[in-house]
């Protein structure tokens, strides 16, 4: 029998880190005990850090500023190389020279979510009051309080009413929350794969996550920081689940089929003898050396805990009543993770109040990610939609 | 309400100009500028293009995934959607008018689609392939075979459109929905007005397609 190899180390220290949590390589829009934020479990989170990119140059309307918001485990890295992978922006195919969202005609402004681990104050932060890691005693968070904070900042840069709000999965539930809590500040909201709430086969997949970080004994309640060590194996199966969430069938059995991994035959072991194992080894492994197990348990909660409906009386259309935000909602045919139905959804409720929607369902088999992916039938939708409302809005957008 | 008191607008459908069809001309112009407007079964949006060069705030339904995407792509207001099952989740009084263009005959229920129609708008303009045109009759009489013409070229086993009807029969579901013809027009192969001093059953023969501005009946 051969040897069973575990998942790999992370390459980076504990050190590392940490050090992008509190200084983190962007800008950065630190917040006083005299501005709160209010969370929804009722706690006032002070001080505390918000930290973003931006690209392109705001108008002198101060019109043209386009909010990027970050899926579960991304960042304010939209669009450069990041600090600690070395890999382009995460979004790159949408953002950037040329590209749909072009930094030559807005100011695009992309932070990371309260919670998160690359700069804005989330679990793996330190606690002032303590002076220690918060671990599990920073409060539990919500997708509306990600968007309380976006809007602080946004007020902090001046700015009043975004052109565009824009995301995918965890993107787009912000780009909804937007618009439902504050209509009049979103011109236009492009919310692509994702939902107006998570569903229970979402919250179960988020468990599975939640307990395989749980499982791990280097998890230590929460408390591993203090140890300066890191639950990177329970993380990596969480990701690793997560992962195959984020693909389809037909796009694993195109990547990879059932070919054997650098052999001819099985090893009779439990090794990687499957590409698509060696594959969610290399995705658990890599993703563990950039985030914290703590903020995915609370950014997947935040998640959860989403239901615009359900913050309206059950009613859907209501968050939505009287709102003059141009939409536009994007579907993926293979993405079963936010199945066009759940896209189908909004766009009855918006309907239903007579906002204006475009909804576009794109056929393509590689599942939820592929809002990430080069599909350039997504980027043009993107880029009319945006040009249309830019028209609408009285950017200039020709080449300047 | 009787057949001849449908009367035809006036000859407004200006000759095609390469750009626009006539019908979509016909139907721009029995919209008022400044109101708002929902295109069932909108297709690539040409309609719609040419409703917002008046001034007018459109939003489509199309079937097609490919029809959706090319119109968003043109930066319209299009979601993917079915007549038949999606009408229903729009409120009442939704929109000023409901066009369906040439979308009618291709519904599972028409009088059903009709009535939500105008529940959504409070105007519906509806216009649809004549299957009394006298083309379609000599197909059936003399050739003994299902009409196709160069607009539907489909054959029976292939086609979308499921009920066809006649302008004759377009009429008598009015009457029977209790909805009111405000204007109608036939439009000739060549996309003309049927002269409007001849009698409907000239229209039933020699309209090609016809379009109705519709509202609600005053109740029986």
């Amino acid at each position: 029998m051969g040897s069973v190899k575990s998942i790999p180390s992370p390459a980076i220290s504990a050190d590392e880190r940490s050090h992008e949590v509190d200084h983190p390589s962007s800008l950065v829009a630190h917040f006083g005990t005299e501005q709160p934020l209010r969370l929804d479990c009722g706690i006032d989170l002070s001080p505390f850090q918000i930290a973003y990119q931006t690209y392109g140059e705001l108008n002198a309307d101060r019109s043209n500023a386009v909010l990027i918001c970050h899926a579960l485990t991304g960042d304010q890295h939209v669009a450069n190389v990041h600090p600690v992978t070395g890999k382009p922006g995460w979004w790159e195919t949408l953002v950037g020279p040329g590209r749909p969202i072009d930094p030559k005609h807005y100011f695009i402004i992309c932070s990371n979510v309260i919670g998160g681990c690359m700069g804005s104050t989330g679990p793996a932060s330190i606690n002032p009051a303590t002076g220690k890691v918060w671990g599990l005693d920073f409060p539990v968070i919500t997708i509306p309080d990600m968007v309380r904070a976006q809007a602080m900042l946004i007020d902090r840069l001046g700015i009043d009413t975004l052109f565009a709000v824009v995301g995918g999965s965890m993107g787009g539930m912000q780009v909804l929350q937007w618009t439902a809590a504050y209509p009049s500040r979103v011109f236009s909201a492009l919310a692509i794969a994702c939902a107006t709430r998570h569903s229970a086969q979402n919250i179960a997949f988020h468990e599975l996550g939640r307990q395989a970080v749980m499982a791990d004994p280097d998890w230590h309640g929460g408390g591993y920081a203090d140890r300066g060590i890191h639950p990177h194996r329970g993380l990596a199966v969480a990701r690793m689940a997560a992962h195959i969430t984020y693909l389809s069938d037909a796009a694993l059995h195109r990547k990879f089929g059932r070919r054997m991994q650098d052999r001819e035959l099985p090893t009779f072991s439990f090794d990687a003898d499957f590409q698509v194992e060696s594959y969610l080894r290399y995705q658990g492994s890599s993703f563990v050396e950039r985030f914290d197990a703590n903020s995915y348990l609370y950014l997947t909660r935040a998640m959860d805990y989403f239901d615009i409906a359900a913050d309206h009386g059950g009613v859907l259309a209501k968050a939505f009543a009287g709102i003059e935000t141009r939409f536009c909602v994007v579907s993926f045919t293979s993405d079963w993770l936010f199945p066009t139905s759940e896209s189908r959804a909004l766009v009855h409720a918006l309907n239903a109040s007579s906002a204006r929607v475009s909804f576009a369902e794109i056929e393509t088999d590689r599942g939820h990610d592929a809002f990430l992916l080069d599909v350039p039938e997504f980027f043009d939708i993107s880029r009319a939609f945006l040009q249309s409302a830019g028209k609408a809005r009285g950017l200039s957008l020709e080449d300047r | 309400m009787s057949v001849q008191e449908v009367l035809p607008l006036n000859g407004v459908a200006a000759a095609p100009s390469g750009q626009f069809r006539a019908d979509h001309l016909l139907v721009a112009e029995m919209v008022k500028p400044g109101s708002k407007v929902l295109d069932v079964g909108c297709g690539d949006g040409d309609l719609l293009q040419l409703l917002e060069t008046r001034g007018i705030d459109g939003r489509g339904i199309e079937l097609s995934r490919e029809g959706v995407n090319r119109c968003v792509a043109k930066g319209l207001a299009v979601v993917q959607g079915d007549a038949d099952t999606d009408l229903v989740n729009y409120p009442d009084d939704a929109f000023d008018y409901v066009i369906l263009s040439q979308t009618l005959q291709a519904t599972r229920q028409p009088k059903v689609v009709l009535e939500n129609l105008l529940r959504i708008g409070r105007r519906a303009i509806v216009s649809f392939p004549n299957f009394g045109f006298w083309k379609m009759r000599l197909q059936l009489l003399i050739g003994g075979h299902m009409p196709r013409t160069e607009n539907l070229p489909a054959t029976w086993y292939d086609t979308a459109n499921i009920h066809f009807c006649t302008i004759k029969d377009f009429v008598q579901l009015c009457d029977e929905i209790n909805v009111k013809m405000e204007r109608s027009v036939a439009l000739d192969l060549y996309g003309r007005p049927v002269p409007l001093n001849l009698p409907w059953w000239v229209w039933n023969m020699f309209g090609e397609q016809a379009v109705f501005l519709l509202s609600r009946g005053g109740g029986k």
